[in-house]
């Protein structure tokens, strides 16, 4: 992976559904790693879904020593995305390393309120895709929702992260079929492919399938799942 | 690609656009609101119609235009919503209209809050319209059942004419989980002759009306629905199985509830406690006879539900007094755990 992709400010944003919230915590996790001896905080600026969230992952965070910043009523019935106001002191912060989960689509809209900020301090947009959600399937649609998610927000996207999986039941096979379609995905809309996203519990074997595929080249990012599981 | 990863809103939405649903009018609420997101994107792509009305009693109005005229038509919403479109609901079934409404439900009663509920269970199964009045009601318990649920309930619809509801739950309408759309089985429906389509002078106008001046013609369109509602209630219950074969504490429990349930049972069974699951799929009509016949050899009964007890009265019903029922759950838009629901099979197997 090209550690340079990930700066100080690293917005994840994408579909909604696409995994963003599961990307989101695994980046701030790598971040420790790629910025020993930063602090590393992860912000929850979802204002699209109320009920799957980075506020959900608030323990797997604290156990990563990672600082979650997430609206002080989320999960309640008035959730709306009131960060704490130390969020706008982390951007431009040379001394911090600042996650952002954003909401899907239109979701990303609430990143604006920091525009001018964000643009002045230099930032990474992560876009995240996935070819199983049939809004995002084929690359052309894909180009659109980026589209929308950068008028929406007012900045641009500057890696794409191929989060192509179906949940639980994602197999090896299914991560290397999707490899094109992530290459394809970084081709059109015009970004570096930053990784295709593996998850060890469900599919264990994927760098083995990559590599009889012929893909030992690309760049993997595995993750733990940080979705709430509800029974 | 067979499988596509879903949020069940989104799910119910593209399985109603295969079944071949046009017409979709709703009014944004949460946590329903991707089902007219969704069709807002996908309708006009088939030559449908996604329209946000100015309100949810609009909207179940349009929708009983649209089946009036003969099409496959429906609307979604959520708890306080669904309040709004019982009047109409009671028009669609006077008028004998087949239509789909979805009712993914929050926590009630009043404005309540935006989580996951089972609290409408009365509303769906009793008293969603005045009346002599019942409505199909289907509870799907995944993301694939909420696609496979709603081509079903509208085939459903139209096979008896009249509405059908899927009662889900926040929780499911906002999780996501993989679907295959190429599984489901087209039933042979009836052509809709009674449609106010156009005579094209080829025939008598056809009139779709609730009102009836002579109170014995109300009557005798009343007992005739009637007919018809328990043809439904012989032919179309449909639940599922976990466990029960040698069952000592049947759990009773639907949609979201259903999957905790099934966890505590594998949990418990661990530990020696002969438990299992009636998951009943239709919630009208209820499966009665089924759990009438478990209670010949359970010994006791337990109805786990997102609300205060609702559906536990169906259960007593069915019961009839042969066994002990109790009730377990939690509302105002919380989930019970798996630990908890464990929790109460184990004091119900060390009572009896």
């Amino acid at each position: 992976m090209d550690n340079t992709q990930l700066r100080n400010l690293s917005i994840v944003a994408g579909h909604y559904g696409a995994g963003k919230t599961n990307f989101a915590v695994n980046l701030a996790i790598w971040a420790k790693t790629v910025f020993p001896g930063l602090p590393v905080h992860a912000a929850d600026l979802d204002i699209v879904n109320p009920y799957f969230r980075t506020a959900d992952a608030v323990p797997l965070l604290r156990e990563h020593g990672i600082d979650p910043l997430i609206p002080a009523f989320a999960n309640t019935n008035v959730d709306i995305p009131s960060l704490p106001p130390r969020m706008r002191g982390l951007i431009g912060s040379k001394n911090d390393v600042t996650i952002v989960d954003v909401g899907g689509d239109d979701g990303s809209v609430a990143l604006g309120m920091y525009r001018q900020a964000i643009l002045e301090a230099g930032y990474s947009l992560f876009y995240v895709v996935n070819r199983f959600r049939p809004l995002i399937a084929d690359p052309e649609d894909a180009v659109g929702c980026m589209i929308e998610i950068e008028r929406a927000c007012g900045l641009r996207c500057t890696a794409l992260v191929n989060n192509s999986n179906l949940g639980a039941e994602t197999t090896e096979k299914d991560i290397v079929d999707c490899v094109e379609y992530g290459r394809e995905c970084a081709r059109r809309c015009g970004i570096p492919l930053f990784c295709h996203v593996w998850c060890p519990e469900y599919a264990p074997d994927t760098p083995l399938f990559m590599e009889k595929g012929g893909y030992a080249e690309e760049p993997l990012f595995p993750i733990v799942n940080a979705t709430k599981r509800l029974f | 690609m067979s499988k596509v990863l879903m949020k069940g809103n989104e799910a119910i939405a593209e399985a109603a656009i295969a079944a071949g649903c046009v017409y979709f009018f709703g009014y944004p609420i949460t946590p329903q609101t991707e089902v007219a997101e969704y069709m807002a994107k996908r309708l006009p792509k088939v030559s449908g119609l996604c329209l946000q009305a100015e309100s949810e009693v609009a909207a179940i109005n349009m929708l009983m235009g649209a089946s009036a005229a003969g099409t496959r038509a429906m609307t979604s919403s959520s708890s306080p919503g669904v309040s709004l479109k019982s009047e109409g609901i009671s028009y669609i079934a006077g008028c004998d209209l087949p239509c789909l409404v979805v009712n993914v439900q929050r926590g009630g009663p009043g404005l309540g809050g935006i989580q996951p509920s089972q609290q409408d269970y009365y509303q769906a199964t009793r008293g969603v319209g005045h009346g002599d009045l019942r409505l199909i009601v289907l509870a799907p318990s995944s993301v694939q059942e909420m696609a496979s649920l709603t081509a079903e309930a509208f085939d459903l619809a139209d096979t008896y004419r009249m509405p059908a509801m899927l009662l889900a739950d926040g929780a499911l309408g906002q999780m996501m989980e993989p679907v295959d759309f190429s599984v489901f089985p087209k039933r042979e429906l009836p052509e809709k002759t009674w449609a106010t389509n156009g005579t094209k002078g080829e025939r008598k106008k056809n009139i779709v009306n609730s009102l009836f001046i002579d109170p014995n013609e109300l009557e005798d369109s009343i007992r005739a629905r009637y007919e018809r509602y328990a043809k439904v209630e012989a032919d179309e219950v449909r639940y599922e199985e976990y466990m029960t074969d040698d069952a000592d504490i049947i759990l009773v429990a639907f949609g979201i509830t259903a999957r905790i349930a099934k966890s505590a049972i594998a949990d418990t069974r661990k530990e020696g406690i002969k438990a299992g699951l009636l998951r009943p799929i239709t919630l009208w009509p209820f499966p009665k006879k089924k759990l009438g016949e478990l209670a010949d050899t359970a010994k006791v009964f337990l109805s786990v539900e997102m609300s205060m007890g609702q559906m536990v009265d169906d259960v007593r019903l069915a019961v009839n007094g042969k066994r002990p029922v109790h009730f377990f759950g939690r509302t105002g838009g919380i989930i019970p755990s798996v630990e908890e629901v464990a929790a109460e099979i184990r004091k119900l197997a060390q009572a009896y």
